[in-house]
């Protein structure tokens, strides 16, 4: 663990220096043949974890995104999920029957990123003036407000077909050739899911490389600053004003291409996955991993997709193997440890399991004076 | 105008109940600066626990008078919703008070699935009904029609906080809070337990979280694990429409809140009503004939969208809400 700690802290802080010494190529080898064969080794439990692998990319990319708007700039949202409902649908009407419209996927996917961008805009113009949690109840409010639209949008003229959800969604297809179906590629039999599982790869490498360019960058400084003082990032001649909107949009437009995904890996979208429960868990994922740390949300991100998985196959089993019969169903008791576990992850390890070093730091300092006293 | 009577009727009825969960936030915020999101969830116990108390009662062979019945499920509902808030302070919230400002924020909503799970475990996924305890007979007043378990739930709520100020404004323990919630730090060196009053508002606010749970239970005679939700959403709404921390403005905000939402059910229909536009397509206007001109853009449905709305609208203009006092950039 300190040791790939150690690995990853060389890529970043000599990334663009032209000696990068062996240790590490033979890391980044070791992790991209690891991630290549991940889908056929998930195979071997069940077609349904690479399933599982793709849904953990998916919140990878919107852990990320929000970690644009609450990691790096300090923005509480909690509404975030509606950017993601705002992707998803703009794909679903634009690729099925519903509108009988079937556009191709890359036309999409950077449509719903820019109108995901616009309503950022929408949300962050009236409320640069908040501060803290006003700005997260207005967000909240402004997650709930998009998804009663969706759920409501189906009279007096159909648009978004209501509760029922929108169906039959096309997946992606590149000239004839489909995601979703089984079939072999190159001589090797891929089955649908993880002939998704390398695109979705390739897409989550680049929001990846995107993000750790934009922390470097120096917008992304001024969003450190803005969320370290607001105050002094003004007075070092930062427009606070149109940097915070950046982060709004920038964020927003991560979310509505992960919604555009959803849409298509799933083929169906209904109001119900864009609800608060959603945009919390997507927070948490952020704050558990380590708020502004990239490589720490995406741990959570990945953990928090992979611990309810693993709970729903575990938790009934184990009861078996120790009182005999089950007493908890399976959905119940996965989600109490569920919440068991956010508790005692955050007692523990109050700065998220892999806090970025400036975090690590403050908390050191902050509580220095605790002991002295 | 008989509309909105009893539409400001039931909107104030609503709102008490949203102003009782929404001073439990407010206090809370206002000592230690965190959002209990377990907080609706309390609610959602009180109700239960009461729902259980009354109906296991009257299966009893000689069945005690109604009001007994209540005030023995109140009282309950009071002692176990306390516990359960002084329990979930001291575990999920008092080990991370100097942690970054989120962390705890993340134990609330753990808390929250976790006492949401333990309620599905405990009373099961259905809605449960509540037995015809009370018979409420209506009065008219104006033309419009409230009855007796209305007004009771106004009366109580309003009594409930005038005792709450009480406290706050008038006892020692309320002056240790406001000392607190000005400065732990020194309220701490002035020889406050700062723990003692942390605690204690966690504690009142869950009282007033089960009265709250209890009415609702009986307004609406259904209750359900996932009612604590949207409840406590509502409240915490109401709480920083008021301006959060400030005790007056949450129950402010509590009465608004829940006006605005019903004046907003009873007219959104008629205020989007299309059918009086020229430019309508046939097809809409065939829909118009067909319906007697009442065809809605926006129907009742869309009242949760209205109490956002208007919440969006308040904090643009004053960002720290109704009564909140402006705080200044740098604390």
């Amino acid at each position: 663990m300190s040791n790939a700690q150690a690995r990853d802290q060389t890529v970043t802080a000599h990334g663009r220096s032209k000696s990068i010494p062996p240790r590490v190529w033979a890391g980044v080898v070791l992790i991209a043949v690891a991630l290549a064969v991940l889908p056929f080794a998930a195979a071997l439990i069940g077609q349904a974890w690479v399933r599982i692998l793709n849904f953990a990319m998916i919140y990878v990319m919107l852990a990320l995104g929000l970690n644009i708007v609450v990691g790096f700039a300090g923005l509480l949202d909690l509404g975030y999920i509606a950017f993601y409902a705002v992707g998803a649908y703009m794909y679903a009407l634009l690729a099925s029957p519903h509108f009988n419209i079937h556009l191709p996927f890359w036309v999409i996917l950077p449509m719903g990123a820019g109108l995901a961008c616009i309503f950022g805009v929408l949300l962050g113009a009236p409320t640069l003036k908040l501060r803290g949690d006003y700005l997260a109840i207005v967000t909240l409010g402004f997650g709930e407000i998009i998804r009663i639209f969706l759920n409501n949008l189906n009279a007096p003229v159909n648009v978004t077909n209501g509760p029922q959800g929108i169906n039959l969604i096309d997946p992606f297809r590149i000239d004839g050739f489909a995601l979703s179906k089984a079939g072999p590629v190159l001589g090797i039999p891929f089955s649908g899911p993880q002939k998704y599982y390398y695109v979705l790869l390739l897409l989550t490498i680049i929001v990846i490389v995107i993000n750790l360019r934009l922390q470097d960058s120096r917008l992304g400084r001024a969003w450190e600053a803005i969320r370290e003082d607001e105050i002094a990032a003004k007075a070092m001649g930062i427009n606070t004003r149109n940097v915070k909107l950046l982060a709004f949009a920038m964020g927003a437009s991560f979310g509505g291409i992960a919604g555009g995904i959803f849409s298509a890996t799933q083929e169906f979208v209904s109001p119900e996955s864009f609800g608060l429960f959603e945009s919390i868990i997507v927070l948490a994922m952020v704050v558990l991993g380590g708020m502004g740390n990239i490589p720490g949300v995406i741990l959570g991100a990945v953990m928090l997709t992979l611990l309810p998985e693993v709970l729903r196959y575990t938790m009934e089993p184990l009861q078996y193997a120790l009182f005999g019969r089950v007493w908890i169903d399976a959905e119940t008791i996965r989600l109490l440890v569920f919440g068991l576990a956010l508790v005692a992850i955050m007692l523990l390890r109050p700065a998220g399991l892999w806090p970025s070093a400036v975090r690590k730091r403050e908390l050191e300092v902050a509580r220095a004076p605790e002991g002295a006293e | 105008m008989d509309i909105f009577l009893q539409q400001l009727i039931n909107g104030i009825t609503l709102g008490s109940v949203y102003a009782l969960v929404a001073l439990g936030y407010t206090m809370v915020y206002g000592i230690i600066g965190l959002i209990n999101f377990a907080h609706g969830e309390v609610v959602m116990i009180g109700a239960m626990v009461s729902l259980t108390v009354v109906t296991s009662l009257l299966g009893m062979h000689a069945p005690l008078p109604a009001a007994l019945i209540i005030l023995v499920a109140l009282f309950v509902a009071i002692i176990v919703c306390m516990t359960i808030a002084y329990g979930m302070e001291k575990i999920a919230y008092r080990p991370l008070r100097k942690a970054p400002r989120l962390a705890p924020l993340i134990t609330a909503i753990g808390v929250s699935i976790i006492l949401q799970n333990l309620a599905l475990m405990i009373w099961g996924r259905n809605y449960l009904t509540f037995p015809p305890l009370i018979q409420p007979t209506a009065h008219n007043i104006f033309g419009a029609s409230m009855t007796d378990l209305q007004m009771l739930i106004v009366v109580l709520a309003a009594l409930l906080m005038g005792g709450l100020m009480f406290i706050v404004q008038r006892t020692r323990l309320g002056m240790a809070m406001r000392a607190t919630a000005q400065n732990p730090q020194v309220a701490g060196l002035m020889g406050i337990d700062i723990n003692v009053v942390i605690s204690a508002a966690f504690v009142i606010g869950a009282a007033l979280a089960a009265v709250a749970g209890l009415m609702v239970m009986t307004y609406y005679g259904i209750a359900h694990y996932y009612m604590g939700f949207l409840l406590g959403l509502k409240a915490f709404t109401a709480a920083v429409l008021g301006g959060i921390g400030n005790l007056a403005g949450a129950m402010l905000g509590g009465v608004l809140l829940g006006v605005i939402e019903a004046l907003g059910a009873g007219y959104i229909g008629d205020v989007s009503n299309i059918c009086g536009f020229p430019l309508l397509s046939d097809s809409m206007q065939q829909q118009c004939a067909a319906s007697d001109g009442q065809v809605s853009l926006f129907g009742s449905n869309y009242q949760d969208v209205f109490a956002f709305f208007v919440l969006i609208l308040v904090l643009i203009f004053r960002p720290s809400g109704l009564l909140g006092e402006r705080v200044s950039e740098r604390a």
